[in-house]
């Protein structure tokens, strides 16, 4: 089979099983649920991986295909095929989004277990994994603003899962209006294009643009600063990420997921399928990178302070997702492709631990109130120190050669994008103390009362339930968390999901070793072998010494956070007393939400509320009675002539005749 | 005998009717004035018939009579009813279709 048939297959089993379950929940035992679930991402990988297997037996020139199934609109030049786009890219994110996803998926099957919404769960999550592989695998632009939308819309309702907690709701709602922006811009750039180049097809698209665009001409900067605004509000860089913090609200498998492995990286994925167009406006591409550093930089200070164990991994993609961004913008695509994927494994890792961590909590997520967990839950404790290690780029973890691959590059682009190097390294500082920091904090120490309970009685914690953000008690019915808790420990799904990528965030890095294998970029030659970054290439004894320092800074990082939270515990408190408006700052988020709040949301409520009192009440208002009155008083008039009086009818009849007869006599 | 007399006395008999309608209350009087004013128009239809020389006027004085006798018809029958429901016969007082 040819790989585009593969990679329908790829769309079609998620769709399959997100229908069989919403369509048979009343008939489907709930494991049922979970099975089909999981099997069909299963399938779905198993189909991308014989995707790949297919492309890879075409010559390296010829790794490109598109297919199509039908024409949505061919009309007037427009030609609009329901069709797809197969090339090394496209497959890749097929296999690490079908790959974290069935694992996650089998992390859900136990996690989620006594939930009341067990299959609308998983019928929310294989939609989400079919609007992302929808997105990967578009071959127009129209096709991939459906799955951008899609996306938007499953993150929306898995946010919202506990639709019963009123800040649940909340945060989707956030969510989906801050994404429904980064559409608009996706749309007006889709638009854009077709007045320029008049296609949407990619093949048609990249294939013109060098003829159609000079060099940052300013049609062309607007093109790729619109896809940026897409591309950051789905990824959440600044200043469009104050979503997803809030997007912790929902239910862990989904923080995991959609908001650390797959959905938040599609802004990564855009702009490396689209990095023709940006190659052709360096300005707007300087921007990403810039959005990116300030993002890696700003969100890894967040990170450092956040007391909420699932926020401050929220924080902490974003940072990373800053480090993609960074890298595919200055051309660094497959390193940052690569980084995409280390990340997907430990990220979603570090979220798995998490969640089992906070069950034992008994959904508590504040880290003041955490601590030996380490002795209580061993294989959670050993997981999460592996994601750890790999987000503080540890020697020889996966997160150590990804990250430094991209700041090689920019160091061996030179000029100005050695900015990119050296501020990259002191973000790698801020995350190596930032995830240390939750290790130290959590695992090693006294038992709180939740993990002494698990050593002594081997029982996870019971509370009354209760909202962990406002303390509101609630009770265990649909809409709500269930009344059971998961831990790793006693759910060999959770084991399993979790020790596979435990294993991968290990040594996922290994395929891509300077000076010994280049995997992944040579997989992703084929797409940008045109580019004009293809010529730089940091030299190995480069990439070495930059792997050297990188490692340093790691340990550095980890030593810092061990001598604060481990050695001399009172002092961080006393750090905080004497800085305190940086904490202040950093505590509340570099008051990104009251820049918001005061910049958009204040003005356009104050606009409404202007146009509610002027506008809508004189204009609009004075429009309608202003006709009904007009009408009512010239039926007045026409009324007093209905007397009833039928000699008076006759009287204006015949005074008519006579005034028309008049009139033609005098006019002849 | 020259065409304007027969106009004249067209007009006299259409006069008389309006003024007729406009002055009577009555309306069995309503509908004789009625009939006065159609066959002064059927006098002056037959009279310039007769001044052109073709039969096309009196072709239409035919119609009109022909409608003539579908109003009194209909007016009379109206007249009945009021009358069998004891109402005034009286165009005044049966206003009711006032706006």
């Amino acid at each position: 089979m040819s790989a585009t048939a593969w990679a329908w297959l790829v769309l079609l089993f998620p769709l399959l099983g997100s229908i069989a379950i919403a369509l048979g929940y009343r008939a489907l035992p709930a494991k049922a649920a979970g099975i089909i679930g999981t099997l069909s991402i299963g399938l779905a990988f198993a189909c991308g991986v014989a995707a790949t297997i297919s492309l890879l037996g075409d010559e390296p020139h010829s790794r490109h295909h598109a297919s199509s199934l039908w024409d949505y609109a061919s009309v007037a030049g427009l030609d609009i095929k329901l069709g797809i786009f197969v090339d090394p890219l496209s497959l890749f994110m097929v296999l690490v989004v079908t790959g974290v996803s069935t694992l996650i998926h089998l992390y859900s099957y136990g996690y989620m277990q006594s939930d009341e919404g067990y299959h609308r769960f998983f019928s929310y999550l294989n939609f989400f994994v079919f609007s992302m592989l929808l997105l990967v695998l578009a071959g127009n632009f129209v096709l991939l603003i459906v799955g951008w939308a899609f996306v938007g819309f499953a993150s929306y309702a898995l946010i919202s899962f506990w639709y019963r907690r009123e800040t649940a709701t909340k945060a989707g709602m956030k969510a989906f209006v801050i994404n429904v922006v980064g559409d608009i811009g996706l749309v007006l750039a889709a638009f854009l294009i077709f007045r320029e180049v008049g296609a949407f097809d990619y093949g048609t698209v990249f294939e013109r643009a060098p003829e159609v665009f000079t060099t940052n001409e300013w049609t062309i900067t607007a093109i790729c600063l619109l896809l940026l605004v897409g591309a950051f509000a789905k990824s959440a860089q600044l200043p469009l990420h104050t979503w997803l913090p809030d997007a912790m609200e929902g239910p862990t498998p989904v923080s995991s997921l959609i908001h650390a492995a797959t959905m938040v990286t599609a802004g990564v994925y855009l702009i490396a399928r689209t990095h023709v167009l940006f190659e052709l406006a360096p300005t707007a591409a300087d921007v990403a990178a810039f959005t990116g550093l300030a993002t890696l930089l700003v969100a890894g200070t967040m990170a450092l302070v956040m007391t909420d164990l699932k926020r401050a991994i929220a924080y902490s993609t974003m940072s990373q997702i800053g480090y993609m961004i960074m890298g595919v913008s200055i051309g660094a695509y497959s390193a940052g492709m690569f980084h995409l994927m280390t990340h997907a494994f430990f990220k979603a890792l570090l979220f798995m631990a998490a969640g089992s961590i906070i069950a034992a909590m008994a959904n508590d997520q504040n880290i003041d109130r955490m601590s030996g967990f380490g002795k209580a839950m061993r294989f959670t404790s050993i997981t999460f120190v592996c994601g750890a290690l790999a987000l503080a780029a540890f020697p020889s973890t996966s997160g150590f050669f990804s990250k430094d691959e991209i700041l090689a590059f920019a160091e061996a682009r030179g000029g100005m994008y050695v900015i990119f190097t050296v501020l990259g390294y002191v973000g790698a500082l801020l995350t190596a103390v930032y995830a240390f920091r939750l290790v130290f904090r959590v695992l090693p120490g006294r038992p709180c009362a939740e993990a002494q309970e698990l050593i002594d009685t081997g029982h996870v914690a019971h509370e009354a339930p209760k909202n962990p953000a406002t303390g509101e008690p609630e009770d265990t019915d649909v809409g709500f968390p269930g009344a059971e808790h998961h831990i790793a420990e006693q759910n060999w799904p959770m084991r399993a999901a979790m020790g596979v990528l435990a294993v991968l965030a290990l040594v996922g890095g290994l395929v891509q070793v300077p000076d010994v294998d280049h995997v992944i970029t040579n997989f992703l030659h084929p797409v940008f072998e045109a580019s004009i970054f293809e010529h730089i290439h940091p030299s190995p004894r480069a990439e070495w010494i930059g792997l050297g320092i990188g490692g340093a800074i790691s340990l550095l990082g980890i030593g810092i956070a061990y001598y604060f939270y481990v050695a001399r515990a009172e002092l961080p408190r006393r750090l905080e007393a004497r800085l305190r408006p940086l904490h202040t700052l950093f505590v509340n988020k570099w008051y990104f939400d009251e820049l918001i709040d005061f910049l958009v949301v204040r003005p356009a409520l104050a606009t409404g509320r202007f146009a509610d009192r002027v506008f809508e009440r004189f204009v609009v208002d004075g429009l309608v009675t202003g006709t009904a009155e007009t009408v009512r008083g010239a039926g007045g008039v026409v009324r007093a002539v209905q007397s009833g009086f039928v000699r008076s009818y006759a009287l204006l009849l015949f005074a008519g005749f006579a005034g028309l007869a008049l009139y033609f006599l005098l006019a002849s | 005998m020259s065409i304007e007399w027969y106009i004249v006395l067209s007009a006299l008999l259409f006069s008389t009717g309006a003024v007729g309608i406009l002055i009577r209350r009555s309306p069995l009087v309503i509908l004789l004035c009625l009939e006065l004013m159609l066959n002064a128009g059927n006098l002056a239809l037959v009279a310039f018939s007769r001044m052109v020389g073709n039969e096309e006027g009196q072709v239409f004085a035919v119609i009109v009579m022909v409608v003539a006798a579908c109003e009194v018809v209909v007016g009379l029958g109206l007249i009945v009813a009021i009358f069998r429901r004891r109402l005034p016969l009286n165009v005044d007082d049966l206003r009711e279709l006032r706006g």
